[in-house]
C-alpha cells in the first residue's frame, strides 16, 4: 500500500482539496501531516499545498521553509521521493532551496484567479509521465505572488537541464520568465507548480471548454509510487 | 460617556432601581445602538415568514440553519460593513467579511463560499466624486479579496450597483454560507459552573465604540472606530473551531463583532438564560493601561467566546494551543441571570443581562414622502436614432458589464465546489457533498427602491429567485439585507416599513422562509441619505448535477422569452445611465404570474429542455439576450413584433426592466411550446441563434452588431480601472 504526505501549516489552505482528490477522486491514501512533525515515516511521496502559511507574513513561503516539517521533506527529497509543492507549496519549495528561483508579485499587482493553459515541457517527471509530448490542457490558477523569475543563466540551466516543465501556452497570467508554470529539481522528483491541479481533476469543475485532463499529475505521480517505505 | 438617550438613560435607571455607573452605562450604550439591538426595526422584523420546510434555525441566531438532506445543513448570514467601508476601504470590508465568516463559524459549520453586494458613486467621467468612488471601489475590492483569499473561503459572486447617491460612501454588505453535520451544530445551552472561555486576537483600542459609529450619520471619518483585519488569524480560529466542535468540547459558541465584548457576553448570557461572572484582568489586551470601559466596548477582530464545562476545557484549550492562538479562561456561568463584570476582583458592572440583551424599542414616525408623487410621471426622452449604441453603452456601463476585473482578484475555486464560477451563471452554484448543489445570489436595486421601495424590493426577492431559477433551481430561503438612511426621519422610515411588507408578502406568498437578515439605519453623509438598498440573498437547491443550467446560447437554439414586458421604465438602467433620468413607473410585479412563470422554468429545466436559460434584469430584455450571446460566444436573430409586449415604443420594447421574464434556448422547440402551453404562462419563441446579434420589427432590420462589439463593451469594465 502506497501512501502519500500532505504537509499541513497553520495557514494552509487548500490541503482539504487535494486530500478529497487523491482519497476520493483518484483512491490513493493520503494523509495530513501538521507542520511540527520532524520525523515522517512510511510516506512514499509528500504534497506541500498551497494557501498561505504563516499568513505570507515576512514573504510567502519563507517561514514555513525552516518549519520542522520542510526538513523532513528536504531529507525525502534527497532520498529521491517524489515532493511535489503546489501554489504557496511552489513557494515554500523555493524558499526552502528545493527548487531554485523565485516567486514574486504578479505583474499585474493583482491576485489573479482564472484559468489558463498550459503545456507539458518534460514528461519525464513522476508528475507529468503520463502526458503525451506536448500536451495542452486548463488547469487554474490564484495567486497574488506566481511570477517566476530566473535569471538568464539560470533560464539556460534550466533548459538545459529539461527543468521546465510546464509552460503557460500565450495565455500568461502572471508575467513570469519563460512563461513558466512549472519547474523541477535536477533529479527530476520536486515539482512545483503555480497552478492547481486538484482544482482541475473533475469534470464537473471544469471552465467551460476546458477538461479535467490535470488530474494526469496526480495519477502519473500515484502511478510512479514504489511502495518502499517501511511502516 | 454612553450613546444612551435621556429616555433610555431613565428606562435603565428604573429597570435598575438605581443610575448605572459609567461603565454600565457603556455597556448598554453599545448594545442599544441601533446597530446591535435593532431598536428601530425589531418590532416589523416580527412580522417576517420565518418557517419552512428546510429551515432548522431561523433568525435571531448567529447564522440560519436549513436542512439539504441525508444529514446535512446550509447556514447563512447576511452583514454589512458600510461606515467602516466609507472611511477606511480595505480594512473596512476586509473586517465585513471576517464578522460574517464567524458568524458561520459560531454555528459549528464550515464556510463555504463568501458573496458581496457593493455599491458606490459612478465611476465614470471625471472629477474629484469620481476619483474618490473609484478609490473606494478599488480598495474595497481588494479588502474583500484579501480576506477571503488568505483564509481560503472562496469568494463566489456578488453583485455591484453604480448610483450617486452613493456619493461619498459606499455600502458593502457581505453574506456567506456554511455547510456541515446537523448533529455539528452548536446547541448552545450551559449549565451553573461550566467555563466562559475567551479565544484570538489581542483585544485593543480599534473599533471603539465602532456600533455607534455605525448607528449615526457619517459626518466625521472616525478612523479609530474602524477594526484592523487579521485574515491568518481568523483561519486558525477555523480550524479550532471546527476540531473543537468535531470533538465535542464546546457548548456555546459566539463571535466578537458590534459592541465586543458587550454584546457578546450579554446576548450570550440571556440566550443561554444563565448569568455570567467575568473578570476582565483576563482579558489579553494589546495595551497594557486599557481600562474597564475600553476592554468592554473593543471592537477588536478575530475574536470568539467558547462556552466549555470544567471537564472538556483541558481539550479545548490544548486544540487552542495547537493553534497557537491566545485564550483566557474569562469567568463562569453561574445560577442567576445577571451579567457580573470584574475588574481585579471587585465588581464594575452588574446588571440583568435581558435589560442589556433588549433595548427600549424606539417608537418612529412614518410618512409618505412628498417626492414620490412627483417622480411618478416624467417627460419620455427621444427614441435615440441608433439603438445599436445604445445597447453597446448599456453593456459597458459599470452596473452591468461584466464584473470580471473583481471576481479574478478572488479566489473563487478555493474548496473545489464551485460548480457555476463567477460570470458564468444568473447564480453561484456550489457542491455540497450529498450529490446535490446551493445556488446563491444576492440582488439589489436602489434606483427601482428609490422610486417605489415596495414594488422595487418584491423586484428584487423576485430577480433574486429568478437567478438560482435559472442555475436548474428551487429557492429555499432568502436572508434579507435592509438598508436606509435615518430611521428618525419619518420618510426614510415609511421606505424601511414598505420594503419590510414587501418582503413579507413575497415570502408568505412563494412560501420561501427569511431566515436571516441584517437592518442598517444611519447610512448618510453631509451629502444626504443613500436610497432605499434592501439587498436581498436567495438560496436554492439544485438536487441532481444534470439540472445544472447556464446562460450560455449555442448554436442550433431556438430562443423562447417567458413573461410580458411592460412599459416600466421609471428606475431602468436605460433611463438613468443613458438619458440621466429619475422617475416613471417601476416595475410591477404580480405575484401570481411571477409564481407560474419561475415554476415553469423549474419545469422545464428539469425535464431536460433547454440548454440555456437567463432572466431579465438590469438592461431589459437586449442586455439579457446579449449576456447569453456573449457568454456562449454566439449571435441570434430576434424578431421584436413577436415578443409579449404592451410596449409602444421599440426603446422601451428593449430595455424595459419587467419582472418575472426568463429567456431559454432549446433545441426541442415544439417541447418547449407544449410544456409552456399547458403551464398557462405567457410566452413566445422569438428567434433562434445566429452568427451576427440582430434585432428586427418583423421585415425591418433595427439592430445589427457583432459579438466582438458587444464583447468590447461589456469586458469595458478593466479599463475604466486602470
Amino acid at each position: 500500500m502506497t501512501k502519500i504526505g500532505i504537509a499541513v501549516f497553520p495557514g494552509s489552505n487548500c490541503d482539504r482539496d487535494v486530500h478529497h482528490v487523491l482519497n476520493n477522486v483518484i483512491g490513493v491514501q493520503a494523509d495530513f501531516i501538521w507542520h511540527t512533525k520532524d520525523r515522517i515515516m512510511g510516506y512514499d511521496a509528500m504534497i506541500i499545498p498551497g494557501g498561505f502559511a504563516f499568513g505570507d507574513r515576512l514573504r510567502a513561503g519563507v517561514i514555513a521553509a525552516y518549519s520542522p516539517i520542510v526538513q523532513e521533506v528536504k531529507r525525502m527529497a534527497k532520498d529521491g521521493l517524489p515532493v511535489l509543492g503546489i501554489c504557496n507549496g511552489f513557494q515554500i519549495l523555493v524558499e526552502s532551496g528545493l527548487l531554485p528561483g523565485a516567486l514574486i508579485m504578479n505583474e499585474s499587482l493583482r491576485f489573479v484567479c482564472r484559468w489558463t493553459e498550459v503545456e507539458v515541457k518534460n514528461n519525464k517527471t513522476p508528475f507529468t509521465s503520463k502526458f503525451a509530448p506536448r500536451q495542452t490542457f486548463g488547469i487554474p490558477v490564484a495567486h497574488g505572488e506566481g511570477r517566476y523569475v530566473a535569471n538568464k543563466e539560470l533560464l539556460r540551466e534550466l533548459r538545459k537541464k529539461d527543468q521546465i516543465v510546464l509552460q503557460y501556452s500565450n495565455d500568461d497570467p502572471n508575467g513570469s520568465s519563460d512563461l513558466i508554470a512549472a519547474i523541477c529539481s535536477e533529479e527530476g522528483n520536486v515539482m512545483g507548480m503555480m497552478p492547481h491541479p486538484e482544482r482541475a481533476s473533475e469534470s464537473i469543475l471544469a471552465a467551460q471548454g476546458s477538461k479535467n485532463e490535470a488530474i494526469t499529475i496526480f495519477r502519473s505521480l500515484v502511478s510512479n509510487l514504489k511502495p518502499k517505505a517501511i511502516a | 460617556m454612553g450613546f444612551l438617550t435621556e429616555k433610555e438613560l431613565d428606562y435603565l435607571e428604573e429597570n435598575l432601581k438605581r443610575k448605572a455607573n459609567e461603565i454600565e452605562q457603556d455597556i448598554v450604550g453599545a448594545e442599544w445602538s441601533e446597530h446591535c439591538s435593532y431598536k428601530s426595526s425589531k418590532k416589523y422584523l416580527r412580522l417576517l415568514p420565518t418557517k419552512g420546510s428546510h429551515v432548522l434555525v431561523g433568525p435571531g441566531y448567529d447564522a440560519g440553519v436549513l436542512e439539504v438532506g441525508d444529514g446535512y445543513v446550509l447556514t447563512v448570514h447576511i452583514e454589512s460593513h458600510n461606515h467602516p467601508s466609507a472611511v477606511e476601504p480595505f480594512g473596512g470590508a476586509a473586517t465585513g467579511v471576517g464578522g460574517v465568516i464567524r458568524d458561520i463559524i459560531a454555528m459549528g459549520t464550515r464556510p463555504i463560499a463568501v458573496l458581496n453586494a457593493l455599491r458606490f458613486a459612478p465611476i465614470t467621467g471625471k472629477g474629484k466624486a469620481v476619483a474618490k468612488s473609484k478609490w473606494l471601489f478599488k480598495n474595497v475590492v481588494k479588502g474583500i479579496a484579501d480576506y477571503g483569499n488568505c483564509i481560503g473561503i472562496p469568494t463566489v459572486g456578488g453583485e455591484v450597483e453604480f448610483d450617486p447617491s452613493f456619493e461619498d460612501y459606499c455600502l458593502v454588505d457581505v453574506a456567506s454560507i456554511g455547510f456541515g453535520r446537523k448533529e455539528d451544530i452548536v446547541a448552545n445551552k450551559a449549565d451553573e459552573g461550566d467555563i466562559v472561555v475567551l479565544a484570538g486576537g489581542s483585544t485593543g483600542r480599534d473599533g471603539i465604540h465602532g456600533a455607534s459609529f455605525a448607528s449615526k450619520a457619517l459626518e466625521e471619518e472616525n478612523r479609530s472606530a474602524v477594526q484592523i483585519p487579521d485574515p491568518f488569524l481568523e483561519k486558525l480560529l477555523l480550524e479550532a473551531t471546527m476540531e473543537a466542535v468535531k470533538q465535542g468540547c464546546v457548548k456555546g459558541i459566539k463571535d466578537l463583532g458590534g459592541g465586543g465584548l458587550s454584546c457578546c457576553l450579554s446576548e450570550t448570557s440571556d440566550n443561554l438564560g444563565k448569568g455570567f461572572d467575568v473578570e476582565l484582568t483576563q482579558v489579553h489586551t494589546r495595551e497594557g493601561d486599557m481600562t474597564p470601559n475600553e476592554v468592554m466596548i473593543s471592537e477588536s477582530q478575530e475574536r470568539m467566546l467558547f462556552v466549555t464545562d470544567t471537564s472538556r476545557l483541558r481539550a479545548l484549550q490544548s486544540i487552542l494551543d495547537k493553534y497557537e492562538i491566545r485564550h483566557s479562561v474569562l469567568g463562569v456561568v453561574q445560577d442567576h441571570q445577571d451579567l457580573v463584570v470584574r475588574h481585579g476582583g471587585k465588581v464594575v458592572a452588574e446588571m440583568p443581562s435581558h435589560l442589556i440583551a433588549h433595548a427600549p424599542l424606539a417608537d418612529r414616525k412614518v410618512k409618505r414622502p412628498s417626492y414620490l408623487d412627483k417622480l411618478k410621471s416624467v417627460k419620455q426622452p427621444k427614441t435615440p436614432a441608433n439603438l445599436g449604441k445604445v445597447l453597446l453603452s448599456l453593456l459597458s456601463n459599470p452596473t452591468i458589464a461584466s464584473k470580471r476585473w473583481i471576481y479574478q482578484q478572488y479566489d473563487h475555486e478555493v474548496g473545489v465546489r464551485t460548480v457555476v464560477k463567477p460570470g458564468m451563471g444568473d447564480a453561484a452554484v456550489i457542491r455540497l457533498d450529498n450529490g446535490k448543489f446551493v445556488a446563491i445570489k444576492l440582488d439589489g436595486n436602489s434606483k427601482h427602491c428609490y422610486l417605489d421601495p415596495y414594488q422595487g424590493t418584491l423586484g428584487c426577492l423576485s430577480e433574486g429567485c429568478r437567478n438560482v431559477i435559472c442555475t436548474g433551481a428551487e429557492p429555499i430561503g432568502v436572508v434579507d439585507h435592509l438598508q436606509f438612511g435615518s430611521p428618525e426621519d419619518p420618510e426614510i422610515y415609511w421606505a424601511f416599513t414598505q420594503a419590510i411588507s414587501a418582503v413579507v408578502d413575497y415570502c408568505k406568498f412563494m412560501d420561501i422562509p427569511v431566515v436571516g437578515g441584517k437592518v442598517s439605519f444611519y447610512n448618510e453623509t453631509a451629502k444626504g441619505p443613500i436610497k432605499p438598498s434592501p439587498v436581498m440573498g436567495t438560496l436554492g437547491l439544485i438536487q441532481s448535477a444534470s439540472h445544472i443550467t447556464r446562460p450560455a446560447l449555442s448554436s442550433g437554439n431556438s430562443i423562447f422569452v417567458i413573461g410580458q414586458t411592460f412599459p416600466e421604465m421609471g428606475g431602468s438602467e436605460y433611463y438613468e445611465y443613458i438619458h440621466n433620468i429619475t422617475g416613471g413607473p417601476v416595475p410591477n410585479i404580480d405575484l401570481p404570474v411571477d409564481r407560474k412563470n419561475g415554476n415553469a422554468i423549474q419545469n422545464l429545466i428539469k425535464s431536460g429542455l433547454v440548454t440555456c436559460a437567463h432572466d431579465c434584469s438590469k438592461g431589459g430584455l437586449a442586455v439579457a439576450l446579449a449576456e447569453m450571446s456573449i457568454a456562449g460566444s454566439t449571435g441570434f436573430e430576434v424578431d421584436l413584433d413577436v415578443v409579449p409586449s404592451l410596449c409602444r415604443r421599440t426603446d422601451d420594447l428593449l430595455f424595459s426592466e419587467s419582472h418575472s421574464r426568463y429567456i431559454v434556448g432549446t433545441k426541442q422547440p415544439e417541447k418547449v411550446r407544449k410544456m409552456l402551453s399547458s403551464a398557462d404562462v405567457m410566452f413566445e419563441q422569438i428567434g433562434s441563434a445566429a452568427n451576427a446579434i440582430e434585432f428586427a420589427k418583423g421585415k425591418k432590420r433595427l439592430i445589427k452588431l457583432t459579438l466582438k462589439q458587444l464583447q468590447t463593451s461589456f469586458y469595458s469594465l478593466e479599463k475604466v480601472m486602470q
